[in-house]
């Protein structure tokens, strides 16, 4: 072969290279975008069998406690399905094409980033469904509420996406330990986040571990933010929270697949 | 630079720490490959196969010794290194929740190809490589051989000057195996492409590769064509069988006149020996046999294969050597990357 096919090495930029693999990421989602929509039935039941005990016990109205409720159903859904995506890089591990995309010229920032980014589209479009069958319910949709309250679930679930892809790189083929470890937070911090039920009433230690939980915060903000009160301070810690978590979850996943290969 | 060897390995050496004990798995590993050759490295399961091919395609960063790829060192140039191989690893190299063609065309993207470019590239790969029937299926359903032909396509998607292939036949039929060999002989004809890689199966090495680099407990132990290592190492079998014992018994100093190599009764009216060019040396014999008035009854000589070059070699049979390595390559086949993984974890 002559030289020049030897000088056509790829430059490598992670922008490019990002773009690259949230691209490949999207795909299988685009073909078959009814696995959104399977996803979505944990959180349906919640919706449907949760919310109406909800209502029996608060002696509330439908509308104002779906106004409370489905802020936290929208966190859950990212808690469990971008806290889960950790297990299809794991997959690809063990069945070897994460290690194809390893020898390929990929910036290895991008292999993580470009990941945790594809979690945005899932998250979107899950969001808007729930918040579409809540509303005929009495559910109020606040539109720049709701659009700033889409953006600040992407970003947690950026974060939350790229810490699930590092206890994958970490766990490595033990899906065990993998799914140990998550079900072990995941639990905790759905309850500890006041997500299903108001923290008001338990007792102090509960509320004091709930201050220190990114996810309460998040919890919080969105509730604000779809009763269209957007110039909340609350508001404002939800976006440190998520921040913060987005910022530590991509430092960890970087180091993480930097190390896995 | 067309001169130049398209792999110099200089002492490539890796070493594991699994349970506080070093496990040396390649030691000083040098060698050349030169433009457009197919070798083959060739050893039982344990022998460093594997590393040496992921050291070599930037998978795994060696404990000391250096090699150049293409032109680049692995250690300080692995981006460049990276774009100018292909590999096919001994997994799946296609993700199973996307689309055959889709992963083809992700391919191309990663190594900067542009859409048009990899379209009609996954094109002609998906046609030559008989993937058109399962072009809109996704990796998970597809047989075997099938995704094997995908894994290859996958190397080849940015025409890459050398391919690696670690284990390229394992757990095919032989009619996939046979498919799959014809496809990487036609590319080499097509293209010129280097083609490197692994193999257990020592009638793959003797058939196909034009040069044999025998592994063993980390090292080369033998370097060669297929055809010298097979003639200067093992050499052919040859027996000589008479009516009588007697005349077989008389037959030894006969034949002893025309070889140095030990002539042998093996317990019935036979003779055997193990000679180089044993196809000029049998009818010599048996004219010479003729002549001293010792009637040859059967004449046979058969040739030797990779198995005997790796028993002169080592003393043991390659399937032994595989069975007798209690942390082999085998075992991490199935967890692969991550037991590589987590061996480069322990190391540092």
């Amino acid at each position: 072969m002559s030289a020049t096919e030897t000088d056509t090495a790829v430059k490598s930029t992670p922008t490019r290279d990002t773009w690259n693999v949230l691209r490949r990421e999207l795909k299988p989602v685009i073909r078959d975008p009814f696995t959104l929509i399977f996803s979505l039935v944990q959180p349906l039941v919640f919706l449907g069998l949760f919310a109406p005990l909800l209502v029996g016990s608060s002696g509330r109205p439908v509308g104002e406690t779906l106004q409370w409720f489905v802020p936290g159903v929208l966190v859950m859904i990212v808690l469990f399905g971008t806290g889960a995506v950790g297990s299809n890089l794991q997959y690809e591990m063990m069945t070897g094409s994460h290690e194809r995309t390893l020898v390929a010229p990929l910036s290895r920032s991008s292999l993580l980033v470009g990941r945790a980014l594809k979690e945005i589209a899932p998250i979107v479009v899950q969001a808007l469904i729930i918040v579409l069958i809540a509303w005929p319910f009495g559910f109020t949709i606040h539109a720049p509420g709701l659009v700033i309250g889409l953006a600040l679930l992407a970003v947690f679930g950026i974060g939350l996406g790229s810490l699930s892809y590092s206890l994958a790189l970490a766990t490595k083929d033990r899906e065990w330990l993998f799914w140990g470890v998550q079900q072990t937070l995941i639990f905790p911090l759905l309850i500890l986040s006041g997500m299903l039920l108001p923290l008001d009433e338990g007792p102090g230690w509960m509320r004091a571990v709930a201050v220190v939980n990114p996810i309460n915060w998040v919890v919080q903000a969105e509730r604000m933010l779809f009763a269209g009160d957007l110039g909340s301070v609350t508001v404002l810690w939800g976006w440190v929270a998520a921040l913060a978590l987005a910022a530590v979850g991509l430092w960890v996943g970087i180091r993480s697949m930097r190390r896995s290969s | 630079m067309t001169s130049e060897p398209i792999i110099e390995a200089h002492s490539l050496t890796k070493r594991f720490t699994v349970k506080k004990k070093t496990v040396e798995a390649v030691t000083d590993l040098t060698f050349q490959v030169e433009r457009g050759a197919l070798v083959a490295f060739l050893g039982p399961n344990g022998a460093g196969k594997s590393t040496s091919l992921r050291m070599l395609t930037t998978l795994m960063p060696p404990t000391s010794g250096t090699a150049r790829v293409v032109g680049h060192d692995i250690l300080k140039q692995p981006a460049a290194v990276r774009s100018s191989i292909g590999y096919v690893g001994q997994l799946t190299s296609g993700s199973f929740a996307q689309r055959v063609r889709d992963e083809l065309l992700s391919q191309g993207a990663f190594y900067g190809m542009s859409a048009a470019a990899s379209r009609t590239r996954a094109d002609e790969l998906i046609e030559s490589l008989d993937l058109a029937p399962f072009a809109t299926r996704s990796v998970q359903q597809l047989s075997g051989g099938q995704k094997r032909r995908l894994d290859i396509a996958l190397g080849l998607m940015h025409a890459p000057p050398l391919l690696f292939l670690d284990e390229p036949s394992t757990g095919l039929d032989p009619q996939s195996r046979a498919n799959l060999w014809q496809h990487i002989l036609d590319l080499r004809t097509e293209h010129g492409t280097t083609v490197f890689l692994t193999t257990h199966y020592l009638e793959e090495a003797d058939r196909y590769a034009e040069r044999v680099m025998v592994m063993d407990k980390g090292r080369v132990i033998a370097d060669d064509t297929a055809t010298r290592l097979k003639s200067h190492l093992a050499g052919d079998l040859l027996t000589l069988s008479f009516a009588t014992t007697a005349d077989a018994d008389a037959a030894i100093a006969v034949v002893q006149t025309l070889t140095d190599r030990e002539v042998a009764r093996d317990g019935q009216a036979s003779v055997t020996l193990t000679a180089p060019d044993g196809d000029a040396l049998l009818p010599a014999a048996v004219r010479a046999l003729d002549a001293a008035g010792l009637r040859v009854d059967r004449a046979t000589g058969v040739p030797p294969t990779l198995d005997d070059v790796f028993l002169a070699l080592t003393g043991r049979t390659l399937r032994e050597a595989g069975e007798g390595e209690p942390s082999d390559e085998h075992q991490d086949e199935n967890t692969q990357p991550a037991a590589a993984a987590e061996k480069t974890g322990v190391q540092r």
